[in-house]
């Protein structure tokens, strides 16, 4: 049985069940980072009485939810009712499986395996479908609630999510063009022998980390909980271990979709940018390339390491920025998406393009015509002018 | 309304610059660092409480004792006949000392009920009941709750030093409740 494990069908299934245990545990312990990063940004001590420094908090927290009274509200459509949160938590799990943790490692026995669940040939495109899928959830949610205000929230909710799918797949686009591939860890690869793409298309990344933001309705882009405005939004009616699978499947989301943008943009494992350079010509910084190229299994643990950190580093990110920004009104968020997020995207695939046919794709020239493509995009929407329309149309121009 | 009582505002208008709404967003997010790093405002309640409360703030009440250690109270009822919420509740018999004709033997007050109007310490003729500055009491069951006469004289000795009696005399009926008096002057006695 050892033996099928060293073999990639069977480190696939030993590797799946680890991560499922390690993200599941990183999801329930969101919770706890969250009301602890909240608290300390509004200068308070956050849960520091269930355990030692309240790390058994999301135990309670779990308890709590199992313990609670399951309601249906009466006149909810129930076999969707219960579908909804099974829907969204699903799909932000699933997406794990194409995410590359580390490189390939050789064991004993000759095997070796790719820390990779699923290596498939389409699996950027396999991500971003099943990403997609969330809207339904969501938009279920709100219909199955037999609640005006539910279905608003979750009318509003589908509209932003469909709305920044757009930035983030032009975005992810972007990635895609440069390197060629829909592998996710050829596009690792690639970034390790080039430069990340952070660095040759900061716009870009800043669209997908937007685009993700809004997927999975985080603040500030979360109106379609809106806790002054609708309660809940499209998770007002559900309690008990429905409520749990809603709010976990957003954490869920934010995982996958750092993990995404870590596999994407950071180059995965590597350390620091250009390690391949460092390493080949500063002295002492070797081992760097050590952790990119050995097939050790202890190399494999470091890279897997590396990588959960960058996505907690994301993840950090994530709830820094919601603890900072105000929630953006519907009409923002719209105008930002179509006006801003959308051309700029073009822009850059444009970009993209050109250079990808001058076969300049990976120098300079990318983040300078990110540059570019930013300013014109800004001067263009600075210019037009802004429509006044119904009862501003009658008052004197400002 | 004429047209000269609107005032229309206008809005301030962004530079382009502002308008991307990035560097605001940068300068946001450093302010919210700032504060994650800076000394928290939490007080670790009950292991750090915070500076007592004024004297004469209206916590759980007490029954004072005088000079030589006996209740003070005189089972009068004025405290009981006043409270707006009854929560007090007194037994009085003959006393056993000289200098008293009663005292009560069995005092309780339901803390619960209680309002903490003050109207029992206002009206009482002795100063022997009074409401300290302990603004905390707990309890696991709502009989515990009701403080009898031993609760209430252990109040006292554990605030004899957080606030002192306002007179100590027992016997000096009409000086009550004047604070002048414990430094020792008098008026017109």
């Amino acid at each position: 049985m050892f033996d099928w494990l060293t073999t990639q069908p069977g480190f696939s299934v030993l590797l799946m069940v680890t991560m499922m245990v390690v993200i599941l545990t990183s999801v329930a312990y969101c919770i706890y980072f969250e009301r602890k990063i909240s608290a300390w940004i509004q200068d308070r001590i956050g849960p520091n009485r269930v355990g030692p420094r309240g790390l058994l908090q999301p135990i309670a927290d779990g308890l709590k939810f199992l313990l609670k009274e399951d309601i249906t509200p009466a006149g909810a459509d129930r076999p969707i009712f219960m579908l909804a949160p099974m829907i969204i938590f699903v799909v932000s799990l699933i997406g794990f499986a194409v995410i590359p943790w580390g490189g390939r490692i050789t064991f004993a026995n000759g095997n070796s395996v790719i820390l990779q669940v699923a290596s498939l040939d389409v699996g950027l495109l396999y991500l971003l479908a099943v990403a997609s899928l969330g809207v339904y959830g969501v938009a279920l949610g709100g219909w199955a609630s037999n609640n005006k205000y539910s279905f608003f929230g979750g009318m509003r909710a589908a509209a932003q999510m469909l709305s920044y799918e757009i930035p983030l797949g032009l975005g992810i686009l972007v990635v895609v063009l440069t390197s060629g591939e829909l592998r996710l860890e050829h596009i690792v690869a690639g970034q390790q022998a080039g430069a990340w793409n952070l660095l040759l298309h900061p716009l870009a990344f800043g669209m997908v980390v937007v685009g993700a933001l809004a997927e999975s309705n985080r603040m500030p882009f979360d109106l379609a909980e809106a806790e002054q405005e609708l309660v809940g939004g499209y998770h007002t009616e559900y309690s008990s271990m429905k409520f749990a699978l809603f709010f976990l499947a957003e954490y869920a989301h934010m995982i996958t979709s750092s993990a995404l943008l870590v596999a994407l943009f950071l180059g995965g494992w590597e350390l620091v940018p250009f390690g391949w350079w460092l390493a080949l010509h500063v002295p002492g910084l070797g081992w760097l390339g050590w952790i990119n190229d050995s097939t050790h299994w202890s190399a494999g643990l470091v890279r897997l390491g590396m990588v959960y950190g960058k996505i907690c580093a994301f993840i950090f990110l994530y709830m820094w920025v919601r603890w900072t920004l105000p929630r953006f009104r519907y009409d923002q968020l719209m105008r930002l998406a179509w006006r801003a997020l959308v051309p700029m995207g073009l822009g850059l695939v444009i970009l993209v393009g050109v250079l990808v046919y001058l076969d300049r794709a990976i120098s300079f020239w990318a983040p300078l015509g990110n540059l570019v493509v930013v300013l014109l995009v800004w001067r263009m929407l600075s210019l037009r002018p802004v429509r006044v329309t119904g009862r501003q149309a009658g008052l004197p121009a400002v | 309304m004429k047209d000269g009582d609107v005032i229309l505002i206008e809005a301030p208008k962004l530079s382009p610059a502002e308008r991307l709404y990035v560097p605001q967003i940068l300068q946001g997010m450093s302010v919210t660092l700032r504060h994650m790093f800076a000394r928290k405002a939490t007080l670790q309640y009950p292991e750090q409480k915070r500076v007592p409360r004024v004297e004469n703030y209206r916590g759980v009440h007490r029954l004072n004792r005088d000079e030589q250690g006996r209740v003070a109270c005189v089972a009068c009822f004025m405290c009981e006949t006043i409270c707006p919420a009854h929560c007090i509740h007194i037994e009085g018999a003959e006393a056993p000392w000289p200098d008293r004709e009663k005292y009560p033997i069995q005092f309780d007050i339901d803390e619960l009920r209680c309002i903490y109007c003050g109207m029992c310490e206002e009206a009482c003729p002795v100063d022997a009941i009074e409401l300290t500055p302990i603004y905390d009491p707990v309890g696991l069951t709502r009989e515990e709750m009701i403080y009898d006469k031993e609760k209430l004289l252990e109040v006292y000795d554990r605030t004899k030093g957080m606030k002192p009696r306002k007179n100590p005399k027992i016997t000096g009926y009409p000086e009550t409740g004047n604070r002048e008096q414990r430094s020792g002057e008098t008026k017109g006695d």
